[in-house]
């Protein structure tokens, strides 16, 4: 009885396993096993050099298979591949994605360098689309060889503003020096100069300048230069100390030399101190703490924050007022502009920073620049003007002028 | 000499470079990553002279035991201690895990973030001076921060779904911000660059020589 217990259990668990094994195996439950194709190739090829460059590149493009998108065969990346014979010898460039329909193929200009790219040689390329199984190959591309170019066509507009606005400035400054009268905006934080540095000397406290964040190479820094050493011309006429806390060493190097001319054009040198202009440290908020530190110490009567600032702008000038400065600030860095508005007494808004060293040097040369600026605003202005009328009418070709290709 | 050799070492770098962004053809577009690479030497080099500046400065404050030298003592010896310990590790010395990593993380870190944190504060009591309503721009700001701040918290919204959907705190804050403020900012930029452009033709022409000394 037992025996034909397990005879039977046997048999059941056999058909059940051929049951399983038989269904697995069938047609019906692979939903994968249809007919695989390889997915439609890439159409028209184009190969040609990139505009705008330094001839180490050639643009490729090329139609979108059929099949990317779509299909059974769907098409999952791009593989570009280049030979310099249209018969033989391609090679995989690189691999980009499906929906991409054009690929920079550029290298450096260096021949020892693996990604040594070559001007005038002629390339072919093709195109392989690739599907989960299967791909296929486009045609071959037209020759096309990669070269540089004389000009920049994507820039034109900028070099049109540039020869404009130098125009104006070599007009304004002839005008400036055959003796006619310009006029120029007063500017509070400039007016206020005079009268921050003679609260300094009638306290006998000194005057702290600090040149910002920015590297030796950053405009606003340069403009900065300048403003300091107006100023230090000025302190060494009243005989008024200057601090100048660096947070790169560049800046502080070239701070040193600006103050030491100032002093000299003062007729004062015995008076400068090089101590006086030094290297902190290049950290945002180690330099913040040290200038604090000063702020607190020293006491100066006087705080100029003119240069490039970050998230540092509001702790340094809140801590200025704190210690009951003077404070002239004035950045070109946009989200620092309230802070410094905020927090201090006189704040020279983007452009009036660039604007600052000619006001104060008040030269015809300087002036005429000044007023080339204006200028340019005005022209500025009536374009935006114009091309918010063209804009709501449609008339595309004004906005076209001004495009631009970086 | 003093002044003409600067002068003419900058107007030459400045038109070369001019030159360069409108001719990407040889030699000009080798250029700009020439002279970018001369800008690291010199700042490589220019990093000493700090170093030496500011052991010199700090040395000579507390031989002179100037007002603040104890602060000038563990200036010197937080700088040796990093130079010190960067040199034990090596040339990995900045890797997670090394000596240097813990003094980065646990000293200077934390000392970087209170500072930052401190602006918080800051931000409190200059909001405080400026939004008073003593003029009718400081009152027209002081309107703009209530709404954009209100408008930026869930309290806002819901004090305000009574009203129809333009008229809510959330759309006025971003329509202030979408719109007087993109307006104001874009021509504080198209200000920035037109002064950035008279600088450098101030500085590359030899106008603007105030850096250099003399008018």
């Amino acid at each position: 009885m037992n025996m034909n217990k397990s005879f039977h259990y046997f048999l059941f668990s056999f058909f059940l396993s051929f049951f399983f094994v038989f269904f697995a195996n069938s047609p019906a439950s692979d939903f994968s096993n249809t007919s695989v194709q390889a997915p439609a190739p890439p159409l028209n090829m184009k190969a040609f050099d990139t505009p705008n460059d330094n001839g180490h590149s050639i643009t490729i493009t090329w139609e979108l298979s059929p099949d990317d998108g779509a299909g059974k065969s769907n098409v999952i990346s791009y593989e570009i591949l280049r030979s310099d014979n249209p018969d033989s010898g391609f090679v995989v460039r690189r691999m980009v994605a499906a929906g991409v329909n054009t690929y920079e193929d550029g290298g450096v200009k260096e021949k020892k360098s693996e990604d040594y790219f070559p001007s005038h040689k002629n390339f072919y390329y093709r195109v392989r689309a690739n599907a989960e199984k299967g791909s296929s190959l486009s045609d071959v591309s037209p020759p096309a060889y990669a070269y540089g170019q004389l000009f920049h066509t994507g820039r034109t507009v900028i070099l049109v503003a540039c020869v404009i606005f130098t125009v104006f400035t070599i007009m304004f400054i002839r005008k400036a020096k055959k003796g006619e009268e310009l006029y120029i905006r007063p500017l509070a934080g400039i007016e206020a100069v005079d009268e921050a540095i003679g609260r300094a000397t009638e306290m006998g406290k000194p005057i702290l300048y600090i040149l910002g964040l920015g590297t030796a190479a950053d405009v606003a820094t340069i403009a900065s230069f300048t403003i300091l050493a107006r100023i230090s011309k000025m302190t060494a006429e009243y005989r008024t100390p200057i601090l100048v806390p660096c947070n790169d060493p560049i800046v502080m190097i070239v701070a040193q030399e600006t103050v030491k001319a100032a002093y000299l054009d003062a007729g004062r040198p015995e008076m400068y101190k090089e101590d006086n202009i030094f290297y902190v440290t290049s950290m945002q908020f180690a330099y913040v703490a040290a200038v604090n530190g000063i702020m607190v110490r020293e006491r100066p009567a006087t705080n100029f924050y003119l240069g490039k600032f970050y998230a540092e702008s509001l702790i340094l000038a809140e801590t200025g007022s704190v210690a009951g400065s003077i404070q002239i600030s004035g950045t070109d860095e946009i989200a620092q502009i309230p802070f410094f508005v905020a927090a201090t007494d006189y704040t020279l808004i983007g452009e009036e920073l660039y604007a600052a060293s000619a006001y104060l040097g008040k030269e015809p040369l300087l002036l005429g620049s000044l007023k080339a600026q204006d200028w340019g605003k005005a022209l500025v202005m009536i374009s935006l003007i114009l091309g918010g009328l063209a804009a709501s009418f449609h008339l595309d070709f004004f906005i076209k002028l001004f495009a631009v290709k970086l | 000499m003093r002044r003409e050799v600067p002068l003419t070492i900058t107007a030459i770098v400045g038109f070369t470079l001019i030159i360069a962004y409108f001719v990407p053809h040889a030699p000009f577009s080798d250029v700009r990553d020439l002279f970018s690479d001369w800008f690291m030497v010199i700042a490589a080099f220019a990093i000493y002279l700090g170093i030496l500046n500011l052991l010199k400065i700090n040395v000579d404050k507390v031989y002179k035991k100037r007002p603040g030298w104890g602060f000038s003592i563990v200036t010197i010896l937080g700088f040796f201690l990093f130079v010190y310990i960067g040199i034990r590790e090596g040339r990995d010395f900045g890797e997670f895990g090394t000596r240097y990593y813990w003094l980065y993380d646990r000293i200077y870190y934390p000392l970087m973030a209170a500072m930052f944190a401190i602006l918080a504060f800051f931000i409190a009591s200059a909001s405080y001076r400026a939004f008073r309503a003593r003029n009718l721009e400081a009152t027209i700001l002081l309107l703009a921060a209530f709404f954009v701040m209100l408008g930026r918290v869930p309290i806002g919204y819901y004090l305000t779904t009574w009203l129809p959907e333009g008229w809510r705190m959330g759309n006025i804050a971003d329509w202030i911000m979408d719109f007087p403020q993109t307006a104001g900012q874009r021509a504080v930029m198209i200000g920035i660059a037109l002064g950035i452009v008279s600088t450098s033709l101030r500085v590359i022409l030899g106008i603007e020589r105030a850096f250099l000394g003399g008018e």
